[in-house]
């Protein structure tokens, strides 16, 4: 096979497996843009991939898509189910719906960008390491344990599809946070938040990354990312390094 | 866990994949339809199994037997069935008789007889009990006083159908595809703490109530013993029982409608509860004084189902996965979306529940449900 040649392929009733191993053949082959179709439910597509291929989604992708990858970019025109970017290291995941439960954890590297909205514990875990740094934007609300244990990365929770005056539905935001930072969008109580996590202004620096990062999510999406960026973030970022370090200790 | 990994994982890797699958599709407008689309289903979550339970309840199925006790029993032994029947014809005017079909399917071996008989209380019997709890005393009785006896499923114009092997095997044994019904639950097991064995399928039930379920009631022990007050004995060795007693006892006997039970069974938090207005937190409390034996602990997503009824629930942190999808007048409940849109890719609507918070499909009220839609979105 060429260089820049697009493969399609048809994953009618093929198992996982098959999937992924045909994956790593035809990338290792060079291949540049692959489009599959009649998804439904092929678990940790993309996992082992090392090279910036473009994959495109048609249906609805099982869990934990894009396990472990490092490189490519996943467009899934559709929902995602949990798991999104389990451990991911590198690459990009554009999902045009929603997403299920734990999106982006552990992840390590990468972005993953979803249009609406995610369930349970979106972002849990995720890690940071000098230069890497994994990003989630979330366009609408999410469920519980949003960035619940985060030890790193860039959470951004924009709520675009919330009502006037609407809070976040999240309960327990950042429990257990200690490292990396939650930009949000629209209001949440109090009570919403974790124990762990402090609210304050974005700085400047918080700004140039907070606006990089809503335009790429704007310009995957057809959005007007000054639009969004007129409305008041709020940054939460974690009141201690090891907040459960004396939970033991006596 | 060398065997569980001879059975699921013919790669021989150690990779087993852990989760029950469950789904649910019900037409609210009552149009029956056959379970080919729901076989397809849950076949498709194959790896969330291991093939050693998979099961279906479908309501609709017997219209001309409508108005009589379906009772499907499984037999051990010989000896078993005829004392079984012994007993049936004494306490029953029984309509009907007859061995429950099924073909010869490779994959499954063993399987125990199943039969199943069309009853009508004999009311001179009763002595003053309803006659649904006439029938539940029946059904523990046969339960807990035969030995090689099993009542796999006792409503009106609905039955039961499961053993040991994966979903679309226990379908293809018991000829599911020479049925229709207007709903249709379904569950693919991967057994974790208890026997892989045939009264142990999943779904769960008593009279028309029954039950599938991903994930772990580790209070059991507790409903168990609340439930034994009621005159519920379990006997199939699985957790999953008591959720099908509990519904009965609180939706059927105490009346209870599904936003309350939901409330018993997986509660708002403490903290919640003390945010609520009084009236609410009220309700809240007593609810938690009275019924604080059936709070289900662990994490769990079930699907409940009676006649006329589909009700998706998970626990209130939402530690198992369930997502819904509407189309037209159709309710489907899935562990994984994509089950849904292998048989239906054109959903109206798809979104992911909030965890304590039913989610109803009822003959009585044709969609559309009136929950909050949270994870929800355009889909595709």
């Amino acid at each position: 096979m060429k260089n820049n040649q697009v493969v399609k392929i048809d994953a009618s009733g093929i198992f996982y497996r098959e999937l992924n191993a045909k994956l790593r053949e035809v990338v290792s082959d060079g291949v540049q843009k692959i489009e599959l179709c009649n998804i439904y439910g092929q678990r940790y597509i993309g996992t082992d991939l090392d090279k910036p291929v473009e994959i495109e989604i048609f249906g609805t992708p099982g869990n934990d898509l894009g396990a472990f990858m490092d490189g490519p970019k996943i467009t899934v025109h559709g929902n995602a189910q949990d798991g999104c970017g389990n451990t991911m290291n590198n690459g990009e995941i554009i999902v045009h719906g929603h997403a299920g439960d734990i999106t982006g954890l552990s992840a390590r590297g990468g972005k993953i960008f979803i249009r609406d909205n995610v369930g349970y514990r979106a972002g849990i875990h995720m890690k940071e390491y000098q230069d890497r740094k994994p990003v989630v934007v979330i366009g609408g609300t999410a469920q519980d344990f949003l960035g619940e244990y985060m030890a790193g990365g860039v959470l951004i929770l924009l709520g675009l599809n919330l009502k006037k005056g609407e809070c976040h539905k999240a309960n327990f935001i950042g429990t257990g946070m200690h490292s990396g930072v939650i930009y949000m969008r629209g209001n949440v109580q109090d009570f919403q938040l974790g124990k762990e996590v402090g609210v304050a202004e974005l700085d400047e620096k918080d700004g140039l990354v907070l606006k990089e990062l809503v335009s790429e999510f704007a310009s995957h999406f057809g959005y007007a990312a000054e639009e969004i960026l007129k409305h008041k973030f709020a940054k939460l970022f974690p009141l201690h390094l090891r907040p459960y370090g004396r939970l033991y200790a006596y | 866990m060398r065997e569980l990994n001879n059975i699921n994982n013919f790669y021989h890797d150690d990779k087993v994949i852990d989760a029950c699958s469950l789904f649910g599709m019900m037409d609210t407008s009552g149009k029956q339809f056959s379970g080919e689309g729901v076989v397809r289903a849950i076949a498709n979550m194959h790896i969330r199994g291991n093939g050693l339970g998979g099961g279906f309840a479908v309501y609709g199925l017997y219209p001309e037997y409508a108005e009589f006790y379906a009772f499907h029993i499984m037999y051990l032994s010989h000896e078993g069935q005829a004392q079984v029947e012994a007993f049936l014809k004494q306490r029953f005017y029984v309509i009907h008789v007859e061995e429950v079909p099924t073909k010869p399917t490779p994959a499954i071996s063993n399987p125990p007889l199943v039969w199943r008989y069309f009853l009508e209380v004999k009311t001179e019997e009763t002595k003053g009990q309803s006659l649904d709890d006439y029938v539940v005393e029946k059904v523990i009785e046969i339960n807990t006083k035969v030995k090689d006896a099993f009542v796999f499923s006792s409503g009106k114009n609905m039955a039961v159908f499961k053993g040991v092997g994966y979903p679309e095997e226990i379908a293809e044994y018991f000829c599911l595809d020479e049925y229709t019904g207007y709903l249709w639950t379904a569950h693919g097991r991967f057994p974790t703490n208890t026997p892989g064995w045939w009264g142990g399928a999943h779904p769960f039930d008593i009279l028309d109530w029954t039950v599938v379920h991903n994930g772990e009631i580790s209070s059991y022990g507790i409903n168990r013993r609340y439930l034994e007050q009621f005159g519920y004995q379990c006997t199939m060795q699985t957790d999953t029982e008591v959720v099908a007693y509990a519904v009965d006892l609180l939706m059927r006997k105490h009346g209870l409608p599904i936003e309350i039970v939901a409330d018993i069974m997986a509660p708002p938090l403490w903290e919640q509860i003390e945010r609520m207005p009084s009236k609410e937190q009220n309700i809240c409390r007593t609810l938690r004084q009275v019924y604080g034996s059936l709070l289900l602990n662990g994490p769990f997503t079930v699907i409940i189902a009676h006649q006329g009824e589909m009700i998706g629930l998970t626990d209130r942190i939402r530690l198992r996965p369930l997502t819904v999808g509407i189309k037209g007048s159709v309710l489907y409940l899935s562990s994984e979306e994509s089950a849904i849109r292998l048989i239906c890719p054109d959903l109206d609507r798809t979104w992911i529940p909030v965890g304590g918070e039913p989610v109803v499909g009822s003959l009585e009220k044709p969609l559309i449900p009136q929950e909050v839609a949270i994870a929800g979105g355009d889909g595709i």
